[in-house]
């Protein structure tokens, strides 16, 4: 017991991170991950709890406790191993996690203080692994069958590196010249390096998965024809991929991005390395994002870094509503973006050459909780006023992409247009044709989208053995 | 890798290029198009498919130069590789039968418009093909098109060859002619295919354009390619690129073609350091 009361007592050990001064203007990773000190110590807060709490809050019900013991008793590679039994992606979800509201929320530990940073060292335990852990992948009896998987994302990832393992020949078309989905095209460099999606997609193709890069299924193929052609099961994970904007007047004018125009821009065609790279990316003096989720904070980080002076976040709730994730907020304050909020734009104004050159505002106030609990914002008559601004990014959300959806005939989907599937075995309408991640859910997280492709590749495993 | 099998200079400043891409041969149509990347440091550029042989696998091209990408394109050679080649992308032209229809190319659109002629005659259609250019050395695919037509007016700016004028000056020289015309399609630069509609638009006679907004993906993930259609935002790479013509904001189109004028000019202002000095 006594040594339990000591525990508690160790204050959790924060991430060192760069200097927001410094980091506001390059694309090097902000947070710099544990030394091996402060992750041994770290983990040596861990209680070790008989029923861990930690992992109900795990949607793939990763082996915390388990894994953190490992790195108290410094046997880092050991721990990397257990990590990996239920996480194909760990040093992107040690990243990218929401851990605050997952994981870390339900440990015994937050109870009274802080939680252990399971997320953190999740992350540096990953990054171990890359360093120094060899893969011990054992190649598997193979089973004869063939599994297509559409889009590269993390569901699709996830689904293949399952599937792999099973013994079954994995496929996996993407419709981009690199796999990796959100992880290459959206989240930026700074808060997830290239490099290290890139290694894990690299350990899939070791493990036997084929990736083919350039590939629009709905155009180049379709779902029926890769059945017809001797793939004895697909899965679709092609993600939440089609921006919304606000369809307010003088959101054709140039300087208006969706947030995919600007990320993808940056991330995935490397902008930020103009001329290097080809492909330019504009950031004027003065930018507005539109939106507060964690799409609106990397567009309005990645901004400042591209070079703007003022980036604003303008967003119709009060900050307590930010879908953002708290670390991302904190982040973005410090580096200095501007927060407008229970601001909601009305139109956007351009000059004569068709530019952007200011964005008329309402303001806001919250009224009575409605039916969720939630204060609705209620606009202030005549409280318009005027920003001066010459870029504009909107990051209000993104739909499901209907290329495939549209070329397959007997897929149900819903009102939205995501697809219907069996929340146990991931079918869908269509016997032997899986779906996973955001393409189902609607925009969510990297780790529910890897966990519906593992979900998933069980399921088409029964399936391809009853078959 | 994406080979170019074949390579043929159309006009000092325009190539044609067949490359071997026997996946998006097998599948391509009319009227869609392509998005290459040169190398890992390129841009993605849209192209549309001037022709494919299903049975030889190939797809052709025809690029003019305009800029860093387009320039570092038209210097390929045969046997060089893209290193992305993607498609077939967009919508499909609709073939039926019309009866008479027109389709008119103003300068490299005369590339974009030869599958499409080809494939109306094809489908039973009388073809009159009005083709175009600033002066006769740059009129590109004049004998390519005059197989796959059943008439053809050429309209030189300068009048070096054909009707002097612009090619609305040969549509009207057909229009003049016949009131058969059921349906016709222009594709060229922005401010050809706005006074191509401009000048049907009274007449009544469907005219459909060929849309070539700026790109990123090509698969409706990013939106760069809005365009305004009837005042309905669309996305030119997965409604298009062909849209009714009548319905287009032109205007607002042309503007948006100017984006990224300043970058362009200091990526071709690199392309000719470049020249002198050596690349990465
Ligand atoms: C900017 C941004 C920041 C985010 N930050 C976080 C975060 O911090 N934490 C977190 O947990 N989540 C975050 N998310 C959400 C998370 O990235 C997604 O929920 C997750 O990537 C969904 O995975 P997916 O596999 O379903 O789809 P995606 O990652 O969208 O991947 C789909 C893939 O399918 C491909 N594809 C689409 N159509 C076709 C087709 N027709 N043919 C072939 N391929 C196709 C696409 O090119 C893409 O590669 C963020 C999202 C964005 C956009
Ligand atoms: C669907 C589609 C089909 C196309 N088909 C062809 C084709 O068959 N052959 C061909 O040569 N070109 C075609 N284009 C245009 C081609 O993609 C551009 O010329 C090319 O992207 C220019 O790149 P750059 O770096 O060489 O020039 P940049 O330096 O980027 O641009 C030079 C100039 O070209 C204009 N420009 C830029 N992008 C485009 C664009 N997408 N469309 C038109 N003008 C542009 C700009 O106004 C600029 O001033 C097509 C474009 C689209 C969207
Ligand atoms: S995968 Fe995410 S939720 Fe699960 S333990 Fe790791 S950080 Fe927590
Ligand atoms: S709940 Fe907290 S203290 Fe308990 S095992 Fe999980 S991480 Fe350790
Ligand atoms: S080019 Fe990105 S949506 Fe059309």
């Amino acid at each position: 017991m006594a040594e339990k009361v000591k525990k508690v007592k160790i204050p959790r050990h924060e991430m060192p991170c760069q200097d927001p001064q410094v980091r506001a203007h390059n694309f090097e990773e902000v947070a710099l991950g544990y030394t091996q000190e402060t992750a041994v110590e770290e983990a040596k807060r861990c209680l070790q709890c008989k029923d861990p709490k930690c992992r109900e809050g795990c949607p793939v019900e990763v082996l915390i406790p388990e894994f953190i013991k490992k790195i108290a008793e410094e046997d880092f590679l050991e721990a990397g191993t257990i990590l990996k039994v239920k996480n194909s992606l760990p040093a992107v979800c040690g990243r990218v996690c929401p851990q605050e509201t997952q994981c870390e929320i339900k440990c015994i530990l937050g109870k009274k203080g802080d939680p252990v940073a399971i997320g953190r060292l999740e992350r540096f335990v990953a990054d171990y692994d890359i360093k120094f852990g060899e893969s011990k992948f054992e190649k598997p009896v193979p089973t004869g069958k063939r599994v297509a998987i559409i889009g590269g994302g993390p569901s699709g990832l996830a689904c293949a590196g399952d599937l792999a393992k099973y013994g079954h020949q994995v496929t996996i078309f993407e419709a981009l010249h690199v796999a990796g989905g959100v992880l290459m095209y959206g989240i930026p460099q700074f808060r997830l390096p290239k490099e290290i999606v890139q290694k894990e997609i690299t350990n899939l193709k070791e493990m036997g998965v084929e990736i083919l890069t350039n590939q629009v299924v709905g155009k180049i193929t379709s779902v029926d024809e890769l059945m017809e052609n001797g793939y004895d099961a697909v899965f679709i994970g092609t993600g939440a991929g089609l921006p919304y904007f606000m369809e307010i007047p003088g959101e054709n004018l140039n300087g208006v991005y969706s947030a995919n125009e600007f990320l993808t821009r940056t991330n995935l065609m490397k902008g930020y390395k103009f001329p290097d790279h080809v492909t330019p990316v504009k950031v004027g003096k003065s930018v507005a994002v539109l939106g507060a989720g964690n799409v609106a904070m990397d567009s309005a980080r990645t901004a400042l870094r591209l070079g703007a002076e003022n980036v604003y976040i303008i967003y119709r709730r009060s900050r307590k509503e930010m879908p953002a994730r708290d670390e991302e907020l904190e982040h973005a304050e410090e580096e200095g973006i501007q927060f407008h909020l229970l601001t909601n734009p009305v139109s956007i104004e351009g000059d004569e050459r068709g530019w952007v050159k200011s964005m008329t505002c309402l303001r806001y106030e919250l009224g009575e909780p409605d039916a969720s609990g939630r204060r609705s914002p209620i606009a202030i008559p005549g409280s318009e006023y005027v920003i001066p601004m010459d870029t504009v990014v909107v990051a209000i959300g993104q739909g499901p992409n209907p290329l495939v959806t549209t070329s397959t005939p007997g897929l149900d989907l819903n009102k939205r247009g995501n697809i219907i599937a069996n929340e146990n075995t991931l079918m869908t309408s269509k016997p032997g044709v899986f779906a996973g991640g955001d393409i189902v859910t609607g925009a969510a997280t990297v780790i529910l989208a890897m966990g519906a492709g593992k979900k998933a590749a069980e399921s088409i495993d029964q399936y391809l053995k009853n078959k | 890798m994406y080979r170019v099998v074949k390579k043929r200079l159309l006009a000092p400043v325009i190539a044609l290029l067949e490359v071997h891409a026997p996946e998006v041969a097998a599948k391509v149509e009319p009227g869609q198009f392509i998005i290459v990347r040169v190398d890992e440091f390129g841009e993605r550029i849209p192209l549309t498919v001037m022709d494919f042989d299903r049975e030889k696998g190939t797809i052709t091209i025809v690029v003019q130069n305009v800029g860093y990408s387009s320039a570092l394109i038209c210097a390929m050679n045969e046997g060089d590789e893209f290193q992305d080649f993607v498609g077939p992308l967009g919508v499909a032209t609709e073939i039926e039968n019309y009866g008479t229809v027109v389709c008119v190319g103003g300068g490299l659109g005369n590339a974009p418009i030869y599958p499409i002629a080809r494939a109306l005659k094809a489908a039973g259609n009388h073809v009159i093909t009005v083709i175009g250019s600033r002066t006769a050395d740059l009129l590109i695919l004049e004998e390519e098109l005059t197989d796959v037509s059943n008439e053809v007016v050429i309209a030189t700016n300068d009048g070096s060859k054909g009707v002097t004028g612009f090619v609305t000056d040969g549509l009207a020289h057909v229009l003049s002619q016949r009131n058969d015309v059921k349906i016709i399609w222009a594709i060229g630069p922005m401010v050809m295919m706005k006074a191509v509609v401009d000048y049907t638009r009274p007449l009544g006679i469907k005219t459909i354009v060929s849309m070539n907004p700026i790109m990123v993906d090509g698969t409706g993930m990013c939106g760069a390619c809005r365009i305004s259609v009837g005042n309905e935002t669309k996305f030119a790479c997965v409604d298009g690129p062909e849209f009714d013509g009548h319905l287009v904001d032109f205007d607002l189109a042309m503007k948006r073609l100017v984006f990224y004028k300043d970058e362009e000019n200091r990526a071709k202002a690199r392309l000719e350091c470049d020249h002198e000095g050596g690349h990465h």
